[in-house]
Parts: C-alpha cells; structure tokens; sequence
C-alpha cells in the first residue's frame, strides 16, 4: 500500500474524474457527428421550420415537435413551479423545522418514481377525465402539461427550500422588528433574497421536463400536429426520437439524431441560464 | 495477509465458482412484431419447458425492428406482421409460421357494427370525423393508428389503398397500446391484430365479413398478412429446432388456440 501513496492516489482520482468526463463528452461527439451533417445536408431552416415529417417522403421538418415540447414544458411551468415555490415556502416558513426534515425527503422520494409509472397513471387516470369533462381525445398536451408539473415538482421544492433557508435570519428578523407580518416578511423580503434561487430550481425542473420521454409518448398522443388548443395531441421532440429511432435507417436515423442535436442544444441553454442563476444567489 | 483480507478473498473465489459455474444456457432473441410478441412469448415458454438448456427472449418494437433486428444481427430472429416484406429483407431467410387477420376496432359501447372499406378509408383519410355520419352518435371520431413502422400500419395501409393518415391521429407504439386506447375512450377507433382482440373492445365486421378464422380462410376477409420469422443466412442449430417447433403440429395447434391463423389451413 505504501507503494501507491499520495501522488498515486492523486492520479488515480485524476483518471476517474476524467473517464467520467470522458464519456460525456464521447456522447456529445457521437451526437453530434452523426446529427450536424444532415443538418447542413438537409438545410437548418427546412429543418427547424417545416411542419411536414414524413420520413417515407424525405421530409423531416420538426417544427410541430418543437411546438410540441416548448407548449408542454411553458404548461408545466404554469402548473408546476407556483405549486412547486408555495410547497417550499410553506414547508421552511410556516411548518416547525422538524416536521420538514421529514417531509422533504419524502418529497424528494416522489423523483424516484419511474416515470413509466407517471405516464401509466396519466393514462388511467387523468386522459379519461379530461375526455370526459374538457372534451378531446384526453391524450392530449394539457395531459402532458399536467404530468410533466407533478413530475419537476420535487425538484423545484427541494432547491427552492434549499434557497429559501439560506437566506439569513437577520433579514427575516429585520423584518419583524420592524412591524412585518409573516406572509410581508415572506413576499417582500425572504422571496426578493432566495429568487435566484427558486428561478434556478423552476429552470432545473424545466430542464427535466423538456427531456421526460416515457411518460409524454404514454399521455401525449403523439401526433405530428401543430397544437391548436391545449386539449390536442401531440408530440414532443423526445417522443418522436423514441418512437422511431429503433427502426430508422440512413437520412431518417440520421435526422433524429439532429433532432438529438437541437434537444442538447435547448438544454444546454438551460442549465447555463440556470448555473449563472444559481452563481448570482451564492455571491451577495 | 491479514485474516480479513485472507477471508475477504476466500469469499470473492467462492461466489465466483458458485456463481460462475452452471451449465452454460444457450440463448435465441426474437425481436419484432408487437402482434405476434405474445404469441412468441407462449411458444418459447411451451418450448423452454421441453428443453432445460436454452434461453428464448422476445422483445418487441414493431415490424420494421424485427426487420432491422435480424439484419444487424441485434436479435437471432426478426419478427414481420407484412403483407409482403421490403427490399432491404431480400437478404433475410423468411419462413411464414402463421396468418393473422387485422380487425377494426372499436369501444363496446359504440353502436357501429360493420364499415364498408372505403368508409375505413374515410374515417382514417379525416373525410368522415363525426360518428353520426356513420349512423352513431354525434360525437368526434379519435382515430388511433400506429407508428410509421409498425407491419401492423404498413399492412392495414396497403390493403385497404389509399389511406394518408390524418394529422391529429394518435399514435400508439404497440398492438397492445391500441387496445388499452380504444378500450378507454367511447369514440375511438383503431385496427389490431385479431389475435389480441378480448371483451374490452369490439371488432366490426368489414364490407360485411366478420373478422374470423372462417372467413380469413374462405378469402373472405381481406384484412390479413402473414406472419414472417426472419433469420440472416439459412436457419440452423437451436434456431432451426425451435422454427421447426413452431411449425409442428404442437406449435400451430397453440398459435390456433391463441388466436392467429395456423400457417397452411
């Protein structure tokens, strides 16, 4: 053992770290090279914009799937993220402390449902009810905006409680010397301190959600569609990559792998506005 | 050697001899149709009992999976639900083990009983949306189909001519998956395999003719395609035991029981 010591060992972990990068970074080259040729192939705005994807004709424009996934992911926004910051506040501000070390991790417990599991229960469940009280078909993009926010909800909880307790004491105390409420103290001071905190987590929660597959291709529908109202179907950028990707061959496999391209790209977006977001919380 | 290492090496040698060893299980994947899956998965089990060293997996994915399966060498044996396979399976050996009939499907609760071909066409195409154009109630008709390439589609496609597929259809990524769709929602309609019909949907009859053994033998019926197993060079070994199974006398007696077509009738 003496043998290895301190400089083996600093190797060791060195090499691991960078087998662990390594492999990203082999699948982000992989991607790519078989995605970014048929881009320039096929012509980035016939691609992007076109509404006709029909691989038996050679036509791959994924604009409706791209209509597809930014409509669900903004609807489970809309339905997840105010649940989500409501949950956290209530769970740091309102609730005793040790009632919400229990609770937290029973939420963070709800990440670990397979998302199988989420879409099963969409299609029992919530596509009947919406036939039967919205009317459509109930597979449909407010199904999937629904799922979509149950399923980032753990996420935006855990890091906005995360944001919501960093803030200091003081502040809150400030506030209550001063004559605040606890619901004044919360909106106009302890929200204003943890807000590049909770953006943060609504990004990192989008982020999964743009990239959910399973349980969208189960509510969704997945028609080649551009959504007229939220009770059509449709289907996302991930389903269409789900759907085909283990039959195609040549130009069609190689433009699903350019749809691959534009998700990675979409995500990258992501999470970079989210890690400046979350920088600015930890400098003040 | 401390004694810990000496035990903890002890233990490592052992779990590997006891885990390493056994007889070696020789393994056939069968990858395709999602119409004939369930049927497979009946005959490997029926086989896997008779023969104690061999491992049969069936996974499915669709038609043109089963196709591109058995090409790459991905799975020993493609399955296609085709009415007549695609260039790109010239290469394949295809040995047709059973028929099977497409019916068209509805809820139990819908009034529709029988749809003439070019009214399949209509509804499909999106000219006739609304199930009182048919007679039925005044609601909107949700068409479920399947996804580009399943054999399923491309048969139904091909028989009944000239369908382009309205936009708004769903699409479902299984035989099995149309099934629960239909049964779930009051105005849909989809097309399966007639193996797999059960109580929760309901089969119409099509230009008359009642989606049955008796009919599809007779020629009556026209929605049927045969059901392909295709392997990369001439079948031998455990793969050709087990197509020689299936093509026995037990084997089609239990694809008949089940449901499909036996292969010569």
């Amino acid at each position: 053992m003496k043998l290895i010591g301190e400089k083996g060992v600093h190797r060791i972990l060195m090499g691991i770290a960078f087998s662990a990068i390594s492999a990203l970074l082999l699948i982000t080259l992989f991607i790519i090279s078989e995605g970014l040729p048929f881009i320039f192939e096929y012509g980035l705005t016939d691609f992007l914009f076109s509404s006709e994807w029909i691989p038996a004709e050679k036509k791959f424009g994924i604009f409706p799937m791209i209509a597809a996934s930014l409509w669900v992911t903004f609807g489970a926004m809309i339905l997840g993220a105010p649940l989500g910051v409501a949950v956290a506040l209530f769970l740091s501000e309102y609730v005793p402390r040790s009632v919400m070390r229990i609770i937290k991790p029973t939420i963070e417990l709800l990440a670990a449902i397979p998302s199988v599991v989420y879409g099963f229960i969409g299609v029992m469940v919530l596509a009947p009810i919406i036939r039967n009280y919205l009317g459509g078909p109930g597979l449909s993009l407010l199904a999937g905006s629904v799922i979509l926010g149950i399923m980032i909800l753990p996420t935006v909880i855990s890091i906005s409680i995360d944001s919501i307790l960093a803030v200091p004491q003081s502040f809150r105390e400030g506030s209550l010397a001063l004559g605040a409420t606890t619901w004044q103290t919360i909106h106009m001071v302890t929200i204003k301190a943890a807000k590049s905190g909770i953006i943060a987590s609504i990004i990192l929660g989008l982020g999964r959600a743009i990239g959910e597959t399973m349980a969208v291709i189960m509510v969704a529908g997945n028609s080649v569609n551009i959504p007229g109202s939220a009770l059509d179907s449709v289907r996302t950028l991930t389903a269409n990559i789900a759907l085909e990707m283990s039959y195609a061959t040549g130009l069609h496999r190689q433009a699903l792998f350019a749809t691959g391209v534009i998700l990675f790209i979409g995500i990258i977006i992501l999470n970079s506005i989210a890690s400046v977001a979350l920088r600015k919380r930890a400098v003040r | 050697m401390s004694k810990k290492t000496i035990l903890l090496i002890f233990l490592m040698v052992t779990s590997f001899i006891v885990f390493g060893c056994g007889k070696a299980k020789k393994n056939i994947t069968l990858a395709g149709s999602t119409a004939f899956q369930p049927f497979a998965e009946k005959l490997a089990d029926q086989y896997m009992q008779t023969k104690n060293d061999i491992t049969i997996t069936v996974q499915g994915g669709g038609s043109a999976v089963g196709i591109q399966a058995a090409l790459s060498g991905s799975a020993d044996i493609g399955m296609a639900d085709l009415v007549e396979l695609p260039s790109e399976a010239k290469e394949l050996v295809a040995t047709v083990v059973a028929r099977d009939g497409i019916a068209i499907v509805v809820h139990p609760q819908n009034t529709a009983a029988e749809l003439t071909t070019q009214q399949i066409r209509d509804i499909f195409n999106g000219n006739i949306t609304n199930w009182k154009e048919l007679g039925g109630a005044d609601a909107p008709i949700t068409v479920v189909s399947r996804e580009a390439g399943s054999g399923t589609r491309s048969s139904f496609e091909e028989i009944v001519d000239s369908v382009r597929l309205r936009k708004d259809a769903l699409i479902q990524d299984s035989n099995g998956t149309i099934r629960e769709t239909v049964a779930n929602d009051p105005n849909a309609i989809g097309y399966l395999s007639h193996g797999l019909i059960n109580e929760k949907i309901k089969a119409l009859k099509v230009d008359g003719q009642v989606s049955s053994e008796e009919s599809i033998i007779a020629g009556k019926y026209k929605l049927v395609r045969p059901i392909f197993l295709l392997v990369k060079g001439n079948p031998a070994g455990d793969i050709k035991e087990f197509l020689d199974y299936i093509l026995s006398a037990e084997g089609q007696q239990t694809i008949k029981e089940n449901g499909l077509l036996p292969a010569k009738s």
